[in-house]
């Protein structure tokens, strides 16, 4: 059970969203570019603080307004993969993986390090440096660094959105395989149809910073309001959609 | 070749530890100082740059007697330290290294800085969203990455030591063996008959150390940018 509700006013802007899911599965996001998917994910992560709401993970409160609970981001366990990596450039490949299962105690530590490397495919990449990977290897890196962890919670923010079509294909069957291998929530911000489609059980659909419907992808894609946003991006070329 | 007189050996020698003192005590306030500029923003910021900065811009003669004001044997802050911790920097070189590193300390913060500001912040987000603390995330990439920076900053701040003059004399005067620094004893010999052939030969030295210090800085901080951007 992964349950979210926040306000917070940002100038002229406000993020006022609701949403629980129950599955472990892959819980997508979307909005359209500006649509406060970010914002929502960084205040999951404790990297900005919403003025009021609540965010649970099973039995445990990572912020409640109420009950005055905000644990600071490092206490969260949320794993987050960027947009852009961010790789520690001075470490190996290995030590960048090790960073965060390195800084959790052993009775919490569920995620294998041998399992995690096969199944991403990075076991050949552990004495390189991030500036010498590709794209596509940059990203299963640092979708191996957050998962080694051990989370409570895996946010994904437009993992995908930095690459190239040939470095998508590269990357999107991982994220495919996560699901069925750890049992974690993933919570996976997008802008892509294309991404939901492949990978999502549940969508959450967000238009100005609102939660508009949520549910299983299935329920919520039939929507009129859900297809007028995708069918006006699906008439946008391709360059402008993989941009963000 | 040179030809050194035994005072000017001494000389030498001197400048060369109240440089590595006054540098090794200024590291740690240093990287704090910087990591305040670069990544805090707090009530009096402005103040504090400045009032850092002020030795760079204020003739040395006025920091050396602010220095002898506050930290001689009979001021504020010397006489309570001499009390309370027999530490006294009055006429010796401890008072030396004090007024090279207030004199260097800009140079230092500038750098370390500069450096900090320009280590990507979203990275320390990311060791936060992994478990590390602030503490922890400072150390193992805040800092690592400000490297190059604090290296710099040591060079330069080595450098500005041995050409330390207005506020060393001022402050703790010009006593051989115990004050007389290369700049110092420079100064001494011009003011002799028959200085010159040593004034030139201690002129030689301070371009020397002052040289072989950049070289060694620019070859060190290319090799930690390859470890640390990590090329190869």
């Amino acid at each position: 059970m992964f349950e979210v509700k926040l306000k917070k006013k940002q100038g002229d802007f406000l993020v006022d969203t609701a949403f629980s899911t129950h599955t472990t599965g892959i819980t997508a996001l979307f909005g359209r570019s500006g649509a406060g998917k970010t914002s929502v994910i960084n205040m999951i992560a404790g990297l900005s603080r919403p003025d009021t709401g609540l965010i649970r993970i099973h039995d445990t409160i990572l912020f409640d307004s109420e009950k005055r609970i905000n644990l600071r981001p490092y206490k969260r366990r949320v794993g987050y993969v960027f947009q852009e990596g961010r790789l520690f450039p001075h470490f190996s490949v290995k030590s960048n993986l090790t960073y965060g299962m390195k800084r959790i105690k052993g009775a919490r530590r569920y995620i294998d390090f041998n399992k995690v490397v096969d199944l991403l495919g990075i076991g050949h990449l552990l004495d390189r440096r991030p500036a010498t990977l590709s794209g596509g290897e940059k990203q299963r890196v640092a979708i191996g660094r957050a998962l080694l962890a051990s989370p409570r919670l895996l946010l994904m923010d437009e993992p995908l959105a930095s690459l190239d079509a040939a470095r998508k294909a590269e990357v999107l069957p991982f994220i495919n395989k996560l699901p069925g291998q750890f049992d974690i929530p993933i919570l996976y911000v997008s802008h892509s149809v294309d991404e939901i489609r492949s990978l999502a059980d549940n969508l959450v659909f967000l238009v100005d910073g609102s939660t508009r419907a949520s549910g299983p992808v299935e329920t919520v894609a039939i929507r009129k309001d859900f297809k007028a946003v995708v069918g006006r991006q699906e008439h946008l070329p391709f360059t402008v959609l993989s941009s963000n | 070749m040179l030809n050194l007189t035994p005072i000017e050996i001494e000389a030498l020698k001197l400048s060369l530890w109240v440089g590595f003192w006054a540098v090794t005590g200024s590291i740690g306030p240093g990287i704090l100082v910087a990591w305040l500029l670069a990544r805090k923003n707090f009530w009096g910021k402005t103040l504090v740059d400045g009032l850092i900065h002020l030795p760079l811009v204020m003739p040395p003669v006025v920091t050396g007697y602010m220095l002898l004001l506050v930290m001689g044997k009979q001021g504020v802050v010397g006489h309570w330290l001499f009390e309370h911790t027999g530490l006294c920097f009055a006429f010796n070189w401890k008072g030396a290294a004090l007024a090279s590193a207030i004199m260097a300390f800009p140079l230092l913060v500038r750098a370390i800085r500069l450096s900090m500001e320009s280590v990507d912040h979203r990275l320390e987000q990311a060791a936060q969203t992994l478990g590390a603390s602030p503490l922890d995330q400072f150390f193992t990439v805040t800092l690592p990455l400000t490297l190059p920076g604090i290296l710099t900053g040591i060079i330069l701040a080595f450098a500005r030591s041995l050409s330390e003059f207005g506020a060393t004399i001022t402050f703790v005067s010009n006593i051989p063996g115990e004050t007389r620094t290369l700049p110092l004893a420079l100064y001494t010999l011009t003011q002799m008959p028959d200085g010159e052939a040593g004034a030139l030969r201690l002129c030689i030295i301070c371009a020397t150390v002052a040289l072989a210090a950049l070289v060694a800085s620019e070859m060190m901080s290319r090799r930690l940018n390859r470890t640390l951007k990590g090329d190869h």
